[in-house]
């Protein structure tokens, strides 16, 4: 295969992606104006009301950046997989020389490159119009976030893999969307959760990612336990997920 | 003549039920040869085969000499597919769909000459999900084209069409077969298949009742049922199903 096909494949996708809105809307522009929202809220922005003396702002950054991830992951990958292969796209693929396997690398790179820059938005936005400190330890945040879209592109891949219709997929990942947002702490940050969901929240994925941002962000390494387990889940999901995906 | 296609003692079985059971033919370069069959005859389970996307259980297929399963790469490159019930993405429009499979091919064919025979000009911008079932049924046929394939098989190709449509599409593949491709056609048409093969294989319960021209096997129904004309269809009738009195 051509340098052209897989550049010809991928700025397809991506134009399917783009012409989708959903991705666009809900992984890009959403994250980063429900940051300008909880800017524009006193409560969000007084020390007094937030964690460890610091705005409530803050501590939401690195949740707003697992949110990043869990909607491009959960909301575009399985329905986009599920239909493809409801409707024999993957099947019309597999009797040509690309076959479909290309295709999912190009939705995979297109996931991973649009959370890349609704990441970078949301933090420059956050720096910019709210003073919220870049992560202070840039390298670590950086790590935590790949190991965090891998985990989650990995159930993702799952979900498409074990629902048989685009409709399906669709409820399944949004469902799990909330659910894994709520351990990840949207609707009530970790640090105040009690100890027992608290220990829930940090065995899941994107509990997990998220305490991973937040220790970066405050400039020290996650613990190695918090990284290994979310290459865990990479792993898992990812192997899981070959095994069980159906082209038709 | 040579060859394009070979298939010897086909077999394919999924779990208790015997999909094909013994099919064997031979298509020759240059011809349109037919695959009749009623539904669930297994035409389209043999066709898979033929493409790669299934494995026989026994038996042997050569496509140019080539394994459909062990050489697909290769297979891929010189085999043209329109397949039942396949699409394309929604919202992909006809312009970027010719130009996204032109890319997957070693000496592709021109988009801009394809969409001009299969009257797609006027809908290049059009996306996939707005087109309708004639219009998705040529830009299929563009596509399995699009590779400048030696072989084409084509797989129910106009089912779903209304009877304008049908002829436009008829005339189509006798132009592509005209420009030197050689066709395999699956299809429960008999007026379809009397209009187009050179020969057909008629295929009843996974196995291959009858195989020559379509004169041919209209003369033998019009012998046996002492009429002076018969149709194709008489002759299918005949041969296959609970009416098989004539073999």
């Amino acid at each position: 295969m051509s340098t052209d096909t897989l550049r010809r494949l991928t700025a397809t996708e991506f134009t399917l992606f783009l012409r989708d809105k959903i991705g666009p809307i809900f992984g890009v522009l959403f994250p980063t104006t429900l940051l300008c929202v909880f800017g524009n809220i006193d409560f969000f922005t007084d020390p007094a009301n937030g964690v460890d003396g610091q705005p409530l702002l803050y501590t939401y950054t690195p949740i707003l950046v697992g949110f990043v991830i869990a909607m491009l992951a959960l909301n575009t990958l399985p329905p986009t997989l599920a239909s493809y292969r409801e409707q024999g796209v993957l099947r019309r693929l597999r009797t040509t020389p690309v076959g479909p396997a290309q295709v999912l690398g190009a939705q995979f790179a297109i996931c991973l490159g649009t959370a890349l820059v609704s990441v970078v938005l949301l933090l420059a936005v956050a720096r910019l119009g709210f003073d919220v400190p870049l992560p202070r330890q840039p390298v670590a945040f950086a790590l935590s976030a790949v190991l965090a879209a891998l985990a989650l592109i990995g159930v993702a891949v799952l979900v498409a893999a074990v629902t048989p219709t685009a409709k399906a997929a669709n409820a399944i990942g949004s469902v799990l969307f909330y659910v894994l947002m709520f351990f990840a702490g949207l609707w009530l940050p970790i640090e105040a959760m009690p100890p027992a969901l608290r220990h829930v929240s940090e065995a899941t994925p994107l509990g997990a990612a998220v305490q991973a941002l937040a220790d970066s962000t405050e400039g020290h390494w996650p613990p190695a336990w918090r990284l290994l387990l979310l290459a865990g889940y990479v792993v898992v999901t990812a192997l899981l997920g070959v095994r069980l995906f159906r082209w038709e | 003549m040579t060859a394009v296609i070979e298939v010897q003692e086909l077999h394919k079985r999924y779990g208790d039920k015997v999909a094909v059971d013994d099919v064997s033919f031979r298509v020759e370069e240059g011809e349109i040869f037919g695959i009749l069959g009623s539904n669930g005859a297994g035409k389209t389970t043999t066709v898979e085969c033929v493409e790669g996307l299934r494995r026989a259980d026994r038996g042997t297929i050569r496509v140019f000499g080539l394994d459909p399963v062990r050489d697909r790469a290769e297979l891929t490159q010189r085999l043209g597919v329109q397949l039942q019930g396949a699409h394309l993405p929604e919202k992909l429009r006809v312009g970027e769909a010719l130009e996204l499979y032109r890319s997957f091919y070693r000496r592709p064919a021109d988009p801009a000459t394809l969409m001009a025979a299969l009257g797609l000009d006027g809908i290049r911008q059009t996306r996939f999900g707005k087109l309708s079932g004639g219009q998705q049924q040529r830009l299929s046929i563009a596509l399995a084209l699009i590779g400048n394939p030696r072989v084409a098989v084509l797989d129910e190709l106009t089912t779903g069409l209304d009877p304008r449509a049908r002829r436009e599409t008829w005339r189509l593949i006798e132009d592509v077969r005209a420009g030197g491709v050689t066709i395999l056609l699956v299809t429960h048409f008999m007026d379809e298949a009397e209009r187009l093969c050179d020969r057909v294989a008629v295929i009843d319960a996974g196995r291959v009742v009858a195989l020559d021209t379509p004169a041919a096997l209209t003369k033998r129904a019009a012998a046996d049922l002492g009429a002076p004309r018969a149709t194709l269809e008489d002759a299918f009738v005949a041969l296959t199903g609970e009416n098989a009195d004539v073999h």
